[in-house]
């Protein structure tokens, strides 16, 4: 436990440091980003539903992996789709 | 071995993570970064799927190709205007996810206890699994409902304005302490669980309730002004659940991705806040703002002063023979879908000689980062945006600032007007600027609710109708400027 409470800190500081750099001009995509990747939960998602348990546990497990596929599928897509549009401008403008 | 090399796969995940989170410091590098990031997750998906020795391997790729499926027909139809939903119901269903796994993880002791045959080592079921598991399950439903009311709000499905009832507070506060009170009494009972079933389960189940509801009671009294921070402030709220995940399953790639989604979220809350010059709390309990449509029809006067309404020709007059136009977009050029009129108008002005810069501030649009998202899709090159702080100073310098469905962020009233609910925000200083061409529906104040004194003053002019209708006309006329 205090393993993982050291682990949550550090890589608090780390976000911190990251993020605080990134311009206004991609806060949205950053937005979009960082919640396709909060859908890490996939993987709690995929241990709970592969582990032997009662049906409650198989099926609780079975919506999570729903949802949160559609939080990391459709996260990093529509993210790719906005930054698509920022670095279109660039090919653009040096031609 | 196996397990070594799992948790190596997930540092290596945690690792692609960060640094995809680098690249998105420049828009040259940003795409890559997310591709990066979406390996990342690839390879943490992967490796679960070892750890796991899948039982029901048909029944885990139906769950990902169904979710999968909807989550890419999502992201490909949503209209930019409305990515402030799209993210606010990702950030819900990132909460609810968790929630799920933690309630799942739940299930799994329960039916330990009557079924030994289990593919993992059982963990005797202790205090601090019992307040992870519930930590879990509380930040995961609070972000679940917060994120549906907001994006009720956004939508206009639900006010904009600030909803209240008497003794809300109260009850927030009473939903608080009975959150606490399941934390409580599981401390108490961890110990006999699973055996002792009762009151375990009836918290947990009680706590999705509270938690449910105090995500309504958290967003709703919050105003539709001040979306953005609520956006970024649930965005950071799903990433704390993610963490709370990882600690009832013990996994550090939850964690660490968590955490820097809640850091993440956590640092975009404080630049919304500073951006309007209010304290977070402030804007928690606040109450302010309200939809445009609620606001009083207002009059075309304000202290005896008058309007000056303008033609689309004489616009198109000015800014033809103009040195330097500032582009001042503001949700209202969103909602009429005007970004690529814009667009067409200010190459129209360039090729004429015309220097055309677009100002930016912070809190314009629905969330974070919006309008430079609007404009990118129009093809808007990313250095023709200016942030606030950059351009103030050249408004002095400016001949015409365009001004396109923006109201509250070009406020002079913030700088002087102590009764003014939004003094102290920062603003884009239009005023200073020589001229100034106001496109708007109709004289309603905007989301703030606040009417606008700019458009009282002498070298302000008013051009009504819908800002695609009115950008087009500018541009018809500036065509026959030859």
């Amino acid at each position: 436990m205090l393993e993982n409470l050291i682990v949550f800190v550090l890589a608090s500081f780390i976000g911190f440091e990251v993020i605080s750099k990134v311009p206004q001009t991609l806060h949205t995509p950053l937005m979009s980003g960082t919640n396709a990747i909060s859908g890490i939960t996939i993987v709690g998602a995929l241990m709970a539903a592969a582990m032997v348990g009662g049906d409650w546990a198989k099926w609780l497990g079975f919506a999570a992996l729903i949802v949160a596929a559609i939080n990391v599928v459709g996260g990093f897509l529509v993210t790719d789709r906005m930054l698509q549009m920022f670095k279109k401008k660039t090919t653009e403008k040096s031609s | 071995m196996i397990a070594t090399l799992i948790d190596l796969a997930y540092l290596v995940a945690a690792s692609l993570f960060i640094v995809g989170m680098k690249r998105l410091q420049s828009p040259a590098t940003a795409r890559q970064g997310n591709r990066l990031s979406s390996i990342a997750m690839l390879i943490a998906v992967v490796a679960t799927l070892f750890v796991a020795k899948i039982l029901t391997p048909v029944e885990m790729l139906l769950g990902m190709v169904i979710g999968g499926g909807l989550g890419a027909l999502m992201a490909r139809r949503v209209e930019m205007t409305s990515m402030p939903e799209m993210v606010g119901v990702l950030n819900g269903l990132g909460g609810i996810a968790s929630t799920f796994v933690a309630s799942a993880e739940l299930a799994r002791y329960l039916s330990l206890s009557e079924n030994t045959a289990s593919t993992l080592v059982a963990v005797p079921f202790d205090v601090p699994i019992g307040i992870t598991i519930l930590l879990s399950i509380l930040i995961g439903t609070v972000t679940f409902s917060g994120s549906f009311v907001a994006v009720g709000k956004l939508s206009g499905k639900i006010s904009g304005n600030p909803i209240s009832f008497p003794g809300m507070r109260l009850l927030t506060i009473l939903m608080a302490i009975a959150a606490i009170g399941c934390f409580v009494v599981v401390s108490m009972n961890a110990n006999a669980f699973p055996a002792e079933v009762q009151p375990v389960v009836w918290c947990a189940i009680g706590l999705v309730a509270i938690a449910f509801l105090l995500g309504i009671l958290l967003v709703i009294p919050i105003g539709g002004a001040d979306m953005p921070v609520v956006v970024a402030l649930l965005n950071s709220y799903s990433g704390l659940a993610a963490a709370a995940t990882g600690f009832v399953l013990d996994n550090t790639a939850l964690i660490v991705s968590g955490a820097l989604v809640g850091a993440s979220g956590l640092i975009l809350t404080k630049i919304m806040c500073d951006a309007m010059n209010r304290s977070l709390l402030n804007v928690l309990i606040g109450g302010f703002g309200g939809d445009e449509a609620a606001a009083v029809e207002g009059g075309t006067s304000m202290d005896g002063k008058s309007i000056n309404e303008t033609s689309a020709e004489d616009v198109a007059i000015m800014m033809t023979y103009a040195e330097q136009v500032v582009v001042v977009p503001g949700y209202g050029m969103a909602v009429a879908q005007a970004q690529h009129q814009v667009r067409e108008l200010a190459d129209l002005l360039q090729a004429k000689g015309v220097r055309v810069k677009y100002a930016i501030h912070p809190v314009a649009g629905r969330m974070p980062g919006h309008m430079n998202v609007l404009l990118a899709e129009a093809n808007v090159p990313y250095d023709h945006l200016y942030e606030m702080d950059d351009i103030n100073g050249e408004f002095d310098t400016t001949d015409v600032s365009l001004i396109i469905g923006a109201n509250d962020v070009v406020n002079p009233a913030a700088r002087h007007d102590k009764a003014s609910p939004i003094y102290g925000m920062p603003i884009l200083n239009v005023d200073n600027s020589r001229n100034v061409v106001v496109l708007k529906r109709s004289m309603r104040p905007g989301y703030s609710g606040v009417q606008n004194e700019l458009f009282f003053h002498d070298n302000t002019r008013m051009l009504f109708g819908d800002a695609k209708d009115s950008i087009i006309a500018i541009t018809n006329e500036v065509k026959e400027l030859e």
